[in-house]
């Protein structure tokens, strides 16, 4: 059954909430990167819970004009002026004002949002009954969604995830460097704006599949999924696009198959689910790979101190330190070393004599730069210059290895 | 500007703006909150020239800059680049910020940085060519840093990032280069290799002004100078204008006789 709702096998009408929720999912991912990079992720938050008092206002109109409250265009329209309208109060009391932008957006989030509480409160002793569908717009819900609904859901997606493309030059510019953008004729203050507008559409798109509360990690878990995975813009808005159209087409499907399940808090938790995949083996970034990195780089050290202790006819004190080198045939457990290992002792002394004169020397700064005090010279230097150090070095000619 | 203060720095400004002149700034005033950083600034630039504006801590000699460039907004004045104004000519002028105005953790190559200097001929939707690489590619080599092409900034140096900003501009192919500190937490080998990319650009007749902080090289690096301390002290050739009188009115007696004897001496 889940299978197939996966597959789109599901009806029509299915099918295309699938689909919308998956645009949805792919524009969220998409235009988060770029908050993301702004560093202006809570944004979002504001953005998301000021949303609550125009849905009431619009359905209230709309009754009192005399028509069905339900009506999602009218609905979404009313989100997008009062969402809006509070993110304008976070940027004015920033600009205008002592407030920090963090606790602007605290301010807005909630006075927005307990109002939109009161009025959805007015509205159920209004008119009982016709406003059941409204509280959809907490924790979103796809069950029994219209397939007009879907339509206005899956082109407002496509329209934003266009208006990413076409604005991700300049929005790059900007989150990286914004006085150089600013040189370069991006309109700094208007481009922000576009930002802002653009996660403005996703929030109110995704009301209805994802619900205000949770609309949030939409626009960010899929961007810090991303950035485990790259070190490049464009690649990141690929992958971040990629992992919130992948939640968001399975919280669909399973909402699809089980439909007392509120489909936001399933996407965020496939969101999450990828995060933490993402978070645990991701090469380079991931927390598995910076512990095996560290773990390496540990070794290395006490092995080259344990060699550089046995040159010298040191005791060797720490456990750890003896252990590898007895691991590695270098020495025996008292401590003595082993041929092998009165060799590689050597080579570590006079490794370190050879970078003691390639430092001070001004003309190998290049390779000079390169010094930790664990690297094998013969990967730095040629063998040529090698020679060159040995000869001034003086002493027995040819220990390379 | 009042006559007494016309009179105070010194040569009265020319009423007539030279039309060939890469920069020209007059009347310039910025502030933060009510107090003035710059203050009815006028500086002509020489085409083909390279000048150093040099003052103290926070007399407003990168605002002067950003001012000029349209990244503050001015409370007074203008700014005339070839002579006309900034939105007409603003693909003439390559700027270099500050290194620190960056997050280097950013996920960027030290090649995306340096195709950022082709926006203009990018424009939001051309897709990047093999010649844009290529074209990115010999900035970086006349930097010193090809190797570097494909490392994420963070793992470069100090000295390293500021050779990428300047490639970055390098791609744009400016007239006018307008530098903030390159300077400023740099390897004596990057040093080396921004003046000379810089001197080049003056032999190939480009115009080339920085914000300089390292009096000791003014005389070995630069043959214009721009003296600043919130109003303009001096502006002139090296000879003319980098004069012990003149430090001693831009820094008001914060640098030592000895110091300034040295350098005399230098020069």
């Amino acid at each position: 059954m889940f299978w197939n709702a996966l597959t789109l096998q599901l009806g029509y009408n299915a099918t295309l909430v699938t689909i919308g929720a998956t645009l949805l999912g792919i524009a969220a991912g998409v235009t988060g990167t770029f908050l993301y990079l702004r560093k202006r992720a809570l944004v979002s938050d504001a953005i998301s819970h000021a949303t609550l008092p125009g849905v009431g206002i619009a359905f209230m109109l709309m009754v009192l004009l005399g028509g069905d409250g339900r009506a999602l265009p009218g609905l979404l329209l009313g989100a997008a002026v009062s969402s809006w309208i509070g993110l304008l109060c976070v940027s004015w009391l920033t600009r205008f004002t002592r407030l920090s932008e963090d606790a602007a957006i605290g301010a807005v989030l909630s006075v927005f949002f307990g109002f939109g509480i009161v009025l959805l409160t007015v509205i159920q002793t209004m008119g009982a009954g016709r406003a059941a569908g409204l509280e959809g717009f907490l924790l979103g819900s796809t069950a029994g969604m219209l397939f007009n609904d879907a339509l206005v859901i899956a082109g407002g997606g496509a329209l934003t995830l266009l208006a990413v493309v076409i604005l991700r030059r300049p929005m790059t510019l900007l989150a990286f460097d914004p006085e150089y953008a600013a040189s370069r004729g991006v309109n700094v203050g208007r481009m922000d704006l576009a930002i802002m507008a653009l996660a403005l559409a996703v929030t109110v798109i995704g009301l209805k599949v994802v619900g205000l509360i949770l609309i949030v990690a939409m626009l960010i878990i899929p961007p810090v999924t991303a950035r485990f995975w790259t070190e490049r813009t464009d690649h990141m808005i690929l992958i971040s696009g990629l992992c919130g159209g992948l939640a968001a087409w399975i919280g669909a499907a399973m909402s699809a198959v089980a439909p007392a399940m509120p489909t936001g808090p399933i996407i965020v938790l496939s969101s999450f689910a990828l995060f933490v995949l993402s978070l645990l083996l991701a090469p380079n970034r991931g927390v598995l790979a910076v512990y095996l990195r560290h773990v390496r780089f540990q070794r290395r050290v006490h092995m080259r101190q344990g060699l550089l202790a046995l040159a010298q006819g040191q005791p060797i004190y720490e456990g750890f330190t003896l252990r590898l080198l007895q691991r590695a045939g270098l020495a025996q457990a008292d401590g003595v070393a082993t041929d092998a290992g009165r060799a590689r002792a050597a080579k570590a002394l006079r490794d370190e004599k050879r970078w003691e004169l390639v430092r001070a020397d001004q003309a190998f700064e290049s390779a000079a730069a390169l010094y930790d005090g664990l690297r094998d010279i013969e990967t730095v230097l040629t063998g040529d210059q090698i020679s060159e150090i040995d000869q001034r070095i003086g002493g027995p000619q040819g220990v390379t290895s | 500007m009042s006559l007494e203060l016309a009179a105070n720095m010194g040569a009265a400004p020319k009423a007539e703006i030279p039309a060939d002149s890469p920069l020209a700034i007059r009347g310039m005033t910025v502030s933060y909150g009510q107090k003035p950083v710059v203050f009815s600034v006028d500086m002509t630039v020489t085409e083909g020239s390279m000048t150093a504006i040099i003052g103290p801590n926070g007399a407003g000699k990168s605002t002067l800059l950003k001012a000029a460039l349209g990244i503050v907004q001015p409370l007074a004045g203008q700014a005339l680049v070839y002579g006309k104004p900034l939105k007409a000519s603003r693909h003439r002028i390559a700027y270099v910020p500050q290194r620190a105005s960056v997050d280097w953790d950013f996920p960027t190559r030290v090649i995306d940085v340096v195709l950022m200097g082709l926006y203009r001929e990018l424009g939001l939707l051309r897709r990047i060519h093999p010649h844009h690489i290529e074209k990115a590619r010999a900035c970086l080599e006349r930097v010193g840093m090809t190797d570097f092409a494909d490392r994420q900034i963070g793992q470069l140096s100090g000295g390293q990032q500021q050779r990428v900003f300047l490639a970055r501009a390098l791609a744009q192919e400016a007239d006018l280069y307008l530098l903030d500190e390159p300077f400023a937490g740099v390897d004596a080998a990057t040093e080396k290799a921004i003046i000379d990319v810089l001197k080049s650009l003056r032999s190939e007749g480009k115009t080339v002004v920085a914000v300089h902080h390292d009096l000791t090289t003014v005389r070995s690096y630069f043959d214009r100078v721009f003296l600043i301390n919130t109003r303009k002290m001096a502006e002139g050739t090296v000879d003319e204008a980098f004069t012990p009188e003149h430090l001693n009115q831009t820094y008001g007696g914060r640098l030592a006789t000895g110091q300034i004897d040295q350098l005399e001496l230098a020069g």
